[in-house]
């Protein structure tokens, strides 16, 4: 009796696969057809790199592409720093002042729209007469992904059992050594994982990174909005699938990365 | 011995950094979208004229509190074209976020009752096209929806239309590409909530002779609501000043906000009213924000 409760029912067997497909489908879609020899979008016309080699002689395309790298590596390197200290702060210390305000500044970007977020920083770079280009979208991201690496970090930082803190502190251990020798070992697999999101999050951000650029300073997803509006080209599914693999790299690199270190980190916790 | 008040001290430290940081990029600038939205538009680089002038002194000072306006304010009631697009921003946002519900609940319940070692698998699978650049989601959808697109042609070739429909620019395509994007928001937590309950409890109601349907009515949903209100949180207020979504898949009729926004700033150049409907948008989702600073807030500390 009690199992039939808990067996997965067909009813839920069918709505997992549906959504699956429902959320893959287009993207399967698009990166076959950027394999496509036929200029039509969807006739299908053999296998073929042409859109690929088309691609590479694009150099506005290829600058933009730089562009995006280097902020998202920059703004998430950044933002994967301030937002572990955010989850640090939050999370082992107590009631300090200005604390609400603090949690309410790094939970309110998750949601914000971006149009709003956008905007605010553009007037505070023309109203400190900043420049604007790569710093200026870097800034930027750098305030958005790392509340993120936050909430990721400080969700990790919440499960941790605080004992084996107490005991390295029993053991001798000054409050900073516990932290740094037991508990940041436990945490390397959230901040890869925060800086892993950061840095695809700001891959993919257009309009905050619209808002704050300058001129001649496009990043990807600004040139590809452009060619997009103008209707569909097989060399925009082309570079959709190279950003789409170059983020399937990232998130093996980094779980592998996470794997391997959170092996050590346990191996390393009895010492 | 308590660790948490000699933790206290250095944890506090760690926080003077991202504190700065996000009072000096988050806070101030809110300062000075406020600041832009009550002045006047001229035609000049940037395109506003200053309000405060710190280097003119006091007086200059008590003149330019003298020049605030309400103009841009007065604007967005007066003109339809504002009052429209905060009405279909909200009318866009409940109804797709209704279906989101509609639509994730199944997908999270049947995550939730996979065995325990196919779960991890079921959220990475859910996760992964979160990680894809949402434009280049919407780019996808693009290609099917178009006059000649995929999903035109396979009704064709079924025969169930003879006529190639038009799916881009139209209400749906906006709807489909809003659900498509936001699924994982949906998912998540509802699964999180769902993948904690004690399913002793529905066997409880089982046993005592619901009908599964009544199980799950009277136990499991209104055990999920804390779920339920953040992925409604997590979608509902970004969707309200989504831009581009609409501005890809809808037609050009009508405008949510984030596009009104977008074409002042961008198109006509009119930065104070751009900034007066970010103030007002904000001042239409400051409920819904800090309800959601709530939820979040205690969702993340009451694990401590």
């Amino acid at each position: 009796m009690a199992a039939r409760v808990r067996r997965l029912s067909r009813f839920n067997i069918v709505s997992l696969t549906l959504g699956l497909v429902f959320l893959y489908l287009p993207i399967v879609i698009l990166v076959v057809f950027s394999f496509n020899a036929s200029r039509l979008v969807t006739v299908w016309g053999g296998w073929s790199l042409r859109w690929y080699r088309e691609l590479f002689n694009d150099s506005a395309m290829i600058e933009a592409a730089w562009m995006s790298l280097r902020v998202a590596a920059t703004s998430a390197s950044i933002a994967t720093l301030l937002g572990t200290l955010a989850a640090v702060a939050l999370s082992r210390g107590e009631g300090f002042k200005g604390r609400t305000l603090f949690s309410g500044m790094l939970y309110a970007p998750l949601v914000m729209p971006e149009v709003i977020t956008g905007l605010s920083l553009l007037l505070l770079f023309v109203a400190i007469n900043a420049e604007r280009g790569f710093w200026t979208v870097t800034i930027a991201h750098t305030t958005l992904t790392m509340c993120f690496v936050a909430v990721v970090v400080q969700s990790r930082l919440g499960s941790l059992d605080k004992s084996l803190e107490e005991a390295a502190m029993d053991l001798g251990c000054s409050p900073p050594r516990a932290f740094l020798a037991v508990t940041r070992p436990l945490i390397v697999p959230a901040i890869v994982a925060g800086w892993m999101l950061a840095f695809t999050l700001s891959l993919d951000d257009l309009v905050i990174a619209s808002f704050t650029t300058g001129p001649g300073a496009a990043t990807l997803p600004i040139r590809i909005y452009s060619e997009v509006r103008l209707g569909v080209k097989p060399e925009i599914n082309a570079i959709c699938t190279l950003v789409i693999a170059l983020i399937a790299v990232v998130i093996i690199v980094a779980s592998l990365v996470a794997k391997l270190s959170s092996v050590k980190g346990e191996s390393a916790a009895p010492l | 011995m308590s660790a948490r008040n000699i933790f206290t001290r250095p944890a506090r430290l760690a926080a003077i950094a991202p504190y700065l940081w996000m009072v000096l990029f988050f806070l101030v600038p809110f300062g000075f979208v406020l600041k832009i939205s009550l002045s006047q538009t001229v035609i000049a680089q940037p395109p506003y004229a200053p309000v405060f002038d710190f280097s003119a002194g006091w007086t200059a000072l008590k003149a330019a509190f003298g020049a605030l306006s309400l103009d841009n304010f007065r604007l967005l009631v007066s003109d339809d074209l504002y009052v429209l697009s905060y009405a279909r921003s909200l009318v866009v946002a409940l109804a797709s976020t209704a279906m989101l519900l509609l639509i994730g609940y199944p997908i999270a319940y049947g995550m939730a009752r996979l065995p325990r070692r196919w779960q991890p698998v079921a959220m990475m699978l859910v996760i992964v096209p979160f990680w894809t650049s949402f434009l280049i989601r919407i780019y996808a959808w693009i290609n099917i929806l178009q006059h000649d697109g995929l999903l035109n042609r396979v009704l064709l070739a079924l025969h169930v239309v003879s006529q190639p429909v038009v799916w881009l620019s139209t209400d749906s395509a906006m709807y489909l590409g809003i659900v498509y994007s936001y699924l994982p928001f949906m998912i998540l937590p509802l699964y999180a909530t769902l993948a904690k309950m004690e399913p002793a409890l529905e066997e409880a109601g089982a046993d005592l002779g619901a009908s599964p349907f009544e199980v799950f009515w009277l136990v499991t949903f209104p055990l999920s609501l804390p779920g339920v209100g953040a992925g409604v949180l997590l979608c509902f207020i970004p969707i309200v000043g989504e831009f581009v979504i609409p501005d890809l898949l809808a037609g050009s009729d009508s405008l949510m906000i984030g596009q009104t926004l977008w074409l002042e700033f961008f198109t006509n150049k009119d930065w104070p009213v751009a900034s007066a409907v970010a103030v007002v948008l904000l001042a239409v989702l400051l409920l819904p924000l800090l309800v959601y600073d709530r939820l979040q807030r205690r969702q993340l500390e009451e694990a401590r």
